[in-house]
């Protein structure tokens, strides 16, 4: 136990090393490269380095504490992160369960699998992240059984579409993952389909769902971002960063606020599929690092 | 069998190149490989332009290809210059990102405190939206700059291309380990004569990855504000000004593009690896 | 000096394998295990030894040893009369595995030249020994093949090819038929015969099949494990090993000697209890 606790301090602190290092390369950056930047040919290759474009990290840090009308920074950030993460953990759900529907669709029937799976790889070839603000006007005004569409759904309908992809692929890899001695074994004892999923190849597919889910889960978060700003939407990140970017030349330390606050969503999001697979440690493949 | 014909009829001067069996075989592959989907593009395509008109869709559901094609015509100087800024951005991202990738993965198999601090940073960057670093960068350098937007792209295709070729280049299978002690060799010779062949697999899986995305990237971007020469602008300018058609002929435009990138990949990736390039997924 | 003296300290006359009194502790989580204690072999030049025993006998962990794959807790282990480290660093042996261990990115005949090009000889003289080696093993055809066109016995011959590629006086092999089925082995073990009887030199061998032991080997030597050592080491005087070998009744003799002898690595009562696991 001491073992892999000192182990897992090791790994830790190496990480938090790595952060140091990194903040120590941008402050030494600072310090050392001219003001206008490094240019190579005429373009401008290394950013310039007045306190403008590269703020000092103290100061990013204290902006969190500023004011903007009338609330803290942080408080605006955090805010917007909780309402796009609503909204992309609305669309990661749906997305998921299309995702695994379409694999267990894939799985259950031969032919389903051959027709779909083509279908699939190519809806990926467009890039619905682009087309968001169309998404909008196919769904304005839609309503079924007394639900109406939001704007926030659009943004869902985006995330959803970029997370099943992976979801279901991975999916459908890992219920194809059980080797044949087991699925052999399955069939001898009169196991039916059913039985087969339950039993043998929901639990070998862990491995493969784990981390098709945090792809998943970080195309959603992406994908609700790219649509608020394209769509226009209220509320969120997405909208705060487009906000404080253009605001940037009297006031850059905000605009470096929100995009911390965006990156720190996708980390927590990253956190959760992490969770989960923690709770699954029992089907975890044999040999894996934690 | 026509080559064998040619073979056998004294008369005919043949041509080397045309009449080896190679070739022929080569030509029916290729036939087999590139026919159907061509066969299936254009049935696509005329079922497409049929369904558009018959159930009378409106153009900013789907557009239909011949008024996609008139817009094209019309517009396509600005939106192949636009395709040319989006992919040279793509490209250029693409090509720093790969780079670094792999040395950062060379560093990251030969000393494991550097994989200790690598990749716990690598892994978090994969959770983040890197397209949302688009308008700090544009800050940092300026908004008439190009280079925001291939920084960006960079960031984003290093991530796969260093997770995969670091896993390739750690992966010493034991019996290849004893088999170069037993040699006595050295860690140079081990790392040229067996790691870096056997990661090179690993790395081309990234590189499809990163290809992708950076072209993705690219057009997401623009989105970020900064300076309006590619696809991504052009495609919310033209939703903006409620011009479905150009703004379905420029989302093409990205298709095209992206499908560029993955053509050519999978091409060096073939002839890189030769018979051990990975099948089509 | 004298004659006697001069024969002593000349190489050509050490033996190709010398372990005394060498002993492997592996240091686990769970406490120590005494892999091997007190080894007493020698293998000289040209003799053709078979290590067997059960699982757990340290006879793997020895052939390391031999190698210089793994260090010896204790005692001394001697190839050619220098030291394993020395050994190994001269090329003196060469070894094959039970996965025969080829690289797939490389055709066969580029794997046989691994070593050689490992060891700087040139591009010419390394394509020559290979062809040289290829024809030894039967496998010229197949030179521009890649190894996953080849069978497993068909492997397991490039990569003998390969372990023969320096010439080496000493060949280490750890169970490399195992994987192969009954007849592709009793094939193997002709060619294997052959093709060490032509080259001269010296084999230790690790098997788990008795028949394989005592059709290759001039010399079994039986392992008990817990802790890992030599038990007994029986001779095979069958002469030359042909197909008719398998059939002569001396064979069957002999692997009856050395079936009871790891009978015996179980106890007094081991012979008369059926039910003792062998």
């Amino acid at each position: 136990m001491n073992r892999t606790l000192g182990r897992l301090l090791g790994r830790a602190l190496l990480a938090v090393l790595g952060l140091a290092v990194l903040a120590g390369i941008w402050e030494a950056y600072k310090a050392i490269a001219p003001d206008d930047g490094v240019k190579l040919g005429g373009v401008r290759v290394l950013p310039r380095t007045d306190d403008s474009s590269m703020p000092h990290l103290s100061t990013v840090w204290h902006a969190f504490g500023r004011t903007d009308l009338d609330q803290t920074v942080l408080h605006r950030v955090f805010f917007a992160c909780v309402h796009t993460l609503r909204w992309a953990s609305f669309g990661f759900v749906i997305g998921v369960i299309v995702g695994l529907l379409l694999a267990l669709l894939m799985d259950r029937f031969v032919v389903a699998e051959r027709a779909i799976l083509p279908l699939i790889v190519l809806s990926q070839t467009v890039p619905l992240i682009a087309l968001a603000p169309m998404v909008k006007r196919w769904g304005d005004g839609w309503s079924i059984a007394g639900l109406t569409w939001q704007p926030s759904t659009s943004v869902a309908v985006i995330a959803a579409y970029l997370a099943f992809f992976p979801v279901a692929i991975g999916m459908a890899r890992g219920l194809k993952s059980p080797e044949a001695v087991h699925t052999d074994y399955f069939r001898v004892t009169g196991s039916n389909w059913w039985r087969t999923l339950v039993r043998l190849k929901l639990p070998a597919s862990v491995p493969f769902l784990i981390p098709a889910l945090r792809l998943g889960a970080a195309a959603a978060v992406v994908g609700t971002i790219v649509a608020e700003i394209s769509t226009g939407l209220q509320g969120g990140i997405g909208r705060l960063i487009i906000d404080y970017s253009a605001a940037a030349s009297d006031d850059p330390s905000k605009l470096y606020a929100s995009v911390v606050g965006a990156a720190v969503l996708g980390l927590f999001v990253a956190a959760v599929i992490t969770l989960v697979d923690l709770a699954l440690w029992r089907y975890r493949k044999t040999g894996d690092n934690a | 069998m026509t080559a064998l014909r040619r073979r056998t009829d004294p008369d005919r001067v043949v041509s080397p190149v045309r009449s080896t069996p190679a070739a022929a075989a080569w030509a029916r592959h290729a036939g087999a490989v590139v026919l159907p989907p061509v066969v299936f593009g254009v049935a696509f395509i005329a079922l497409w332009q049929l369904f558009v008109r018959a159930a009378d869709v409106k153009p900013y559901v789907l557009a239909a290809p011949s008024d996609i094609w008139s817009a094209f015509t019309e517009h396509h100087g600005r939106i192949i210059d636009a395709t040319i800024d989006t992919g040279k951005n793509a490209l250029v991202g693409l090509i720093i990102g790969a780079v670094i990738g792999v040395l950062l993965a060379a560093l990251a198999a030969r000393f494991s405190w550097f994989n200790g601090m690598a990749t716990p940073l690598v892994s978090a960057l994969a959770a983040v939206p890197i397209v949302c670093l688009a308008p700090l960068f544009n800050h940092m350098y300026s908004l008439l700059s190009s280079t925001p937007r291939r920084d960006v792209v960079a960031i984003a295709a290093f991530v796969p291309i260093f997770i995969n070729t670091v896993r390739g280049l750690s992966q010493l299978a034991p019996v290849h380990r004893e088999l170069m002690e037993s040699y006595a060799a050295s860690g140079t010779a081990v790392l040229i004569r067996i790691r870096i062949p056997n990661a090179l697999p690993h790395f081309f899986t990234g590189l499809r990855v990163a290809a992708s995305v950076a072209v993705i990237t690219a057009v997401v971007a623009e989105y970020f504000g900064g300076v309006k020469k590619g696809l991504g602008s052009r495609i919310t300018d033209n939703i903006g000004s409620t011009d479905y058609p150009q703004a379905w002929a420029s989302i093409l435009g990205a298709v095209v593009l992206g499908l560029i990138f993955f053509v050519v990949t999978l091409t060096v990736e073939r002839l890189v690896l030769g018979r051990r390039a990975a099948a089509l997924a | 000096m004298s004659a006697a003296a001069v024969a002593e300290t000349t190489p050509a006359a050490s033996p190709a394998v010398e372990v005394l009194g060498a002993d492997k502790v592996f240091h686990t989580r769970r406490g120590e295990v005494v892999a091997l204690r007190g080894i007493e072999l020698t293998v000289e030049r040209g003799e053709f030894v078979s290590l067997i025993g059960p699982s757990g006998c340290g006879k793997s962990t020895l052939l390391r040893l031999i190698a210089d794959l793994l260090p010896a807790s204790s005692g001394t282990v001697r190839v050619n009369g220098k030291p394993a480290r020395q050994a190994r660093r001269d090329q003196d042996y060469g070894f094959a595995f039970q996965q025969a261990g080829l690289l797939d990115w490389r055709t066969v005949r580029a794997n046989v030249e691994l070593p050689l090009q490992l060891h700087g000889v040139g591009r010419a003289r390394r394509r020559a020994r290979a062809e040289e080696l290829l024809e030894l093993v039967g496998l010229s055809d197949f030179a521009d093949h890649r190894p996953q066109q080849l069978s497993g016995g068909m492997q397991q011959r490039v990569a003998i090819a390969r372990a023969l590629a320096e010439s080496p006086t000493l060949l280490l092999m750890d169970e490399p038929f195992g994987a192969l089925d009954e007849m592709t082995r009793e094939r193997m073990q002709t060619e294997l015969v052959r093709i060490t009887g032509e080259t001269g030199a010296a084999v230790v061998f690790v098997t788990h099949s008795i028949p394989e032991a005592v059709f290759l080997s001039q010399r079994v030597v039986v392992m008990s494990p817990r802790p890992g050592r030599i038990t007994q080491l029986i001779d095979v005087p069958l002469g030359d090993r042909t197909e008719a070998t398998r059939e002569a009744p001396e064979f069957y003799a002999a692997i009856t000697s050395v079936r009871e002898a790891l009978r015996g690595t179980h106890g007094p009562t081991a012979v008369n209890d059926p039910t003792a696991a062998l």
